[in-house]
């Protein structure tokens, strides 16, 4: 069993495939990914840790942990029919992860810990693409650590939140324009690449048990900035020309927002075999203005990218039949609105509205152990869309063309109770 | 369970290939059709322009942006094939013959590196060529066949004539270096490893160089209209009508044979191109100060030589420099009378003119010397009219002092002041006839490339060809032709369609002249190729790497 599932997991490891969307990654536990990640009103492993931290203290094991890893294979797809280009993304991979923990400390109380990757992206278009004065590449991962306490102030009711402590990283990728080469014919492009950024937010959550069949949850997890100070940008294959940037490597300063996200939901069980889930979440991305990249080279000019987002919701449905006693079987449906605007739809963030279609399965190995696995199909519209902040010359140059793109997420977790 | 498990590896395998479909891919051949034609093989044949020349050199930045490179690319999306291009073996452009540059007669290197526009603390320089050691040895014959058989240099002749591809005759002039480079043997011709190809479709822009030589010499070769023997024909002189006539036929014929169909493109005006437009007639500045001082002087001596062209009721040889408004340059023009003599008997024995000799600090004695050298200086001299092209060749000469004329006079017994006096060019020295084409040589090659295009256009009728308007296209672009994110003109280094050798286009002019070919196909085949973005395609290269 053990040789199985190590095996599973390095594969998914080490298998090349992509993972692109936007930067959000709905990941975090599998149970709750087999049910359309609808969780805020579930209590039934230490994946609660994520979904709603108030819900801890109703875990009735001492100490139980979940684990788990996602593979994401996400294809996009270009093309334009007035000029005949198209193009892909290349197979990377993705692999958001998640570790929560809870342990009760008192009947009133439990701590708690969630290790987790909520934000994310890889996005590999070919070199130079028709595209790459936008992106070439662009791979981001932010790892959310959080302490957590849970304190029943009634049977009906409990709070909890934490801390979040961030660590994220950068890597991007793009062409200095669209014609623009060295004197080999290469093309100029500058990457930016930071790591050990950090920041700190915080979470906040309730739950209310009005009736013993019916949790209704709410939780909410601040906007962080990842404000990257003094990373290194790299300018190759610049001509040797007084005319233009120098090659080499300077100083940059950029801020990311990971968005706060707000989600109120409920959970429903009518009888021991069944139970159902629905989550609202709406994600406050309108902080997502502009990606503004000032270079400490006085001689390079700030990169102005506006990004323009809107705040956007989504919808999570998610039902749960207990088979056996050792064999759960999941099944959900999600919604994605979009937080990109019209003629915003810059290729490094290639996503339009989604449906996610999930299913899963918990087996108990033993009393104390089980395996969670998780399956999500990411379906997007194909989508003609443009973007038009893209200035050459003073002239607006928009980059069109139609995206159609998917996604697949096998994913495998555990958890264990004491 | 385990059962179950052991099939995720597996299953992640699977994912992999499941990928997203387009409603209509392109990358499926789901978009467009190929109408009438047949892309499969598609060959190109022509001269610099079809071989992707820019910037005066062949390289292979610049091959890869070849119209007809351009063009295989939106085949390729109706089941167009390879297409295979003779790459040089650098970015550089320069040519050698057995390791050494190949020389002209001057002893100047022929086949240079391209060239870039240099720049000093951020303001751009000028065209200077790329430093480096070229890498592609003419005798390092490459395996073809090759889709794009475009030569440059070639005139319409010569992709007919055997041995153009012949080591052998690349110094005596009779073989083209750049077709010795891929000739699938000494003897063949262009046209038969064209042919061989047995090219489903074919492009066709040749006839260029039938008139250009003539024009970029400044119409220092010969009109050849009358003389059908192309053997007999120097590289600058214009090709007989009837020659270019007859080996156009040919080369149609030849091509059509096995063909569903192919393009032709005419021969644009060269008041199109910026190699004859960027140097205006009337450079001399008044507000320039140094030019300023030189006026009274310079419509002294003019003023002397000026009488003798009234006496012999020429006054459209009157020559003077305007204090208020630009003048224009000084010309040698062979058509006009030559009065040296007269000039010289005039000025030799008139006391004003003695008095004026004396002013320059000479002897009384010297006056007819110096008006014999005004008289073989001004024997067929003129001012520029707006009609007349000064060449770009001309923009590092004009106002500069001939330092062989200096050397000429002083040995003559001037004072090297004096001889410097009368050796500025354009101004006191007429500029020669290669920087110049006078009205008289403008219409020598007007006439020749409108009956080359009537040729063009009635062979392109006649066999249901596809035709490009070149000339017209080129009009379009001398007023400019935009697009998102520019403006493309023929404004030299800056307007985006020409090279930096004012003659080649650029790899943006290069996509006009493949999105123009797309529609003329599409109308006459009834496919609907897309057309490219023209703002993908570059322009000029910045660097310093210069010597």
């Amino acid at each position: 069993m053990k040789n199985f599932l190590i095996s599973g997991l390095l594969l998914i490891l080490a298998t090349a495939s992509a993972y692109a969307g936007g930067y959000r990654v709905a990941a975090q536990g599998q149970r709750a990914l087999a049910m359309g990640h609808a969780g805020v009103g579930v209590v039934n492993s230490a994946e609660t840790a994520f979904f709603n931290p108030s819900g801890l203290v109703y875990l009735e094991d001492k100490f139980t942990v979940s684990a788990g890893i996602t593979g994401v294979f996400s294809n996009v797809k270009w093309q334009n029919t007035s000029t005949g280009q198209f193009a892909e993304t290349q197979q990377d991979p993705g692999t958001p992860f998640y570790f929560h923990a809870a342990y009760k400390v008192t009947e009133w109380m439990s701590l708690g810990l969630s290790v987790s990757t909520p934000f994310g992206s890889s996005v590999e278009w070919e070199q130079d693409w028709a595209g790459s004065h936008l992106v070439n590449d662009i791979e981001l991962a932010a790892i959310f650590i959080q302490p957590l306490v849970s304190l029943k102030l009634s049977e009906h009711f409990s709070i909890g939140g934490g801390p979040i402590f961030v660590t994220g990283n950068v890597n991007f990728n793009r062409n200095a324009n669209r014609t623009l080469t060295d004197e080999q014919g290469n093309r100029s492009n500058i990457t930016i690449d930071d790591s050990g950024v950090t920041n700190t937010g915080w979470s906040a959550s309730f739950m209310f048990t009005p009736v013993e069949e019916l949790r209704i949850g709410f939780n909410y997890r601040s906007e962080i900035l990842l404000n990257a100070e003094g990373g290194e940008a790299t300018f190759a294959n610049f001509p040797n020309s007084t005319l233009t940037p120098q090659n080499g490597t300077t100083a940059f300063d950029a801020t990311l927002p990971l968005p706060a996200e707000l989600t109120m939901g409920f959970a429903y069980q009518p009888n021991e075999n069944w139970l159902f889930a629905f989550d609202y979440q709406r994600a406050f991305w309108d902080v997502y203005n502009s990606l503004d990249i000032d270079f400490a080279d006085p001689n390079v000019p700030t990169s102005i990218n506006p990004r323009n987002y809107k705040n956007a919701s989504t919808y999570r449905f998610g039902a749960q039949y207990k088979a056996t006693d050792n064999l759960m079987l999941r099944v959900g449906y999600y919604f994605d609105e979009s937080p990109v605007q019209e003629g915003f739809f810059a290729p490094e963030t290639p996503r339009n509205d989604g449906n996610g279609y999930t299913a899963g399965l918990s087996f108990q190995v033993s009393e104390k152990f089980a395996i969670d696995a998780s399956f999500l199909y990411l379906r997007f519209k194909e989508v003609d869309a443009s973007y038009d902040s893209y200035v050459e010359n003073g002239q607006s140059v928009p980059f069109r063309g139609t995206y159609k793109s998917n996604a697949l997420l096998p994913g495998i977790g555990v958890t264990y109770k004491l | 369970m385990k059962n179950y498990i052991k099939y995720l590896p597996l299953l992640a395998l699977g994912l992999m290939g499941c990928e997203p479909e387009f409603d209509s891919g392109i990358e499926e051949n789901e978009v467009y059709t190929q109408g009438e034609a047949d892309f499969s093989t598609y060959v190109a044949v022509g001269n610099s322009l079809t071989a992707g020349f820019a910037d005066n050199a062949l390289y292979i930045q610049g091959q890869q942006n070849s119209y007809p490179n351009i063009l295989a690319g939106q085949f390729e999306l109706v089941g167009g094939g390879e297409f295979s291009q003779p790459l040089m073996a650098d970015n550089l452009g320069g040519l050698l013959l057995n390791g050494n540059p190949i020389l002209d007669a001057e002893g100047n290197n022929r086949f240079q590196n391209r060239l870039v526009l240099s720049s000093n603390e951020g303001n751009p320089v000028g065209p200077q060529p790329l430093a480096g050691d070229p890498q592609t040895e003419i005798t390092n014959t490459l395996e073809g066949p090759f889709n794009n058989m475009g030569v440059p240099g070639a005139k319409s002749f010569h992709l007919l004539a055997p041995g153009y591809g012949n080591v052998a005759g690349v110094s005596t002039g009779q073989a083209n270096p750049y077709f010795v480079r891929f000739a699938s043997s000494p003897e063949t011709t262009i046209l038969a490893d064209a042919t061989a190809q047995s090219p489903s479709f074919f492009s066709l822009w040749i006839g260029n160089n039938d008139i250009l030589g003539f024009a970029t010499s400044g119409g220092t070769g010969i009109d050849q209209t009358g003389n059908i023997d192309p053997l007999t024909y120097a590289s600058n002189d214009i090709s007989d009508p009837n020659v270019f006539a007859g080996a156009y036929s040919q080369l149609i014929e030849g091509l059509t044979a096995s063909a569903s169909g192919g393009v032709v493109y005419n021969i644009p005006d060269v008041t199109d191109i910026p190699f004859f437009t960027t140097v205006p007639t009337s450079p001399l500045d008044p507000t320039d100060p140094t030019f300023a001082a030189q006026i009274p002087t310079l419509n002294m001596v003019y003023g002397a030589i000026n009488q003798v062209f009234l006496a012999l009721q020429q006054p459209n040889r009157v020559i003077e420099f305007s204090t208020d408004a630009a003048s224009a340059v000084v010309i040698e023009d062979e058509s006009l009378t030559d009065l040296s003599a007269q000039i010289e008997g005039a000025l030799a024995p008139n006391p004003q003119f003695i008095q004026l000799v004396q002013s320059f600090g000479l002897p009384a004695a010297a006056a007819p010397q110096v008006a014999a050298v005004l008289g073989d200086t001004y024997g067929q001299a003129r001012q520029a009219q707006p009609e007349d092209l000064i060449l770009l060749t001309s923009s590092s000469v004009i106002g500069n002092i001939d330092t062989n004329r200096v050397a000429s006079l002083v040995a003559q017994g001037f004072p090297q002041e004096v001889a410097g006096q009368f050796s500025a060019q354009g101004i006191t020295l007429p500029l020669a006839d290669q920087f110049v084409l006078t009205t008289n040589e403008i219409s020598l090659i007007d006439n020749a490339r409108a009956s080359y295009n009537a040729t063009i256009q009635g062979l392109a009728q006649a066999n249901n060809l596809a035709f490009v308007d070149v000339d017209g296209l080129l009009q379009t672009v001398s007023q400019g032709v935009s697009f998102p994110g520019g403006i493309i003109t023929s404004d030299f280094v800056t307007g985006g369609g020409f090279s930096l050798d004012g003659v080649h286009l650029t790899p943006r002019g290069y996509a006009l002249v493949a999105n123009e070919t797309l529609r003329a196909i599409n109308r006459t085949y009834g496919s609907d190729l897309p057309e490219v973005n023209l703002g993908d395609y570059g322009t000029i290269t910045l660097s310093d790497d210069v010597n």
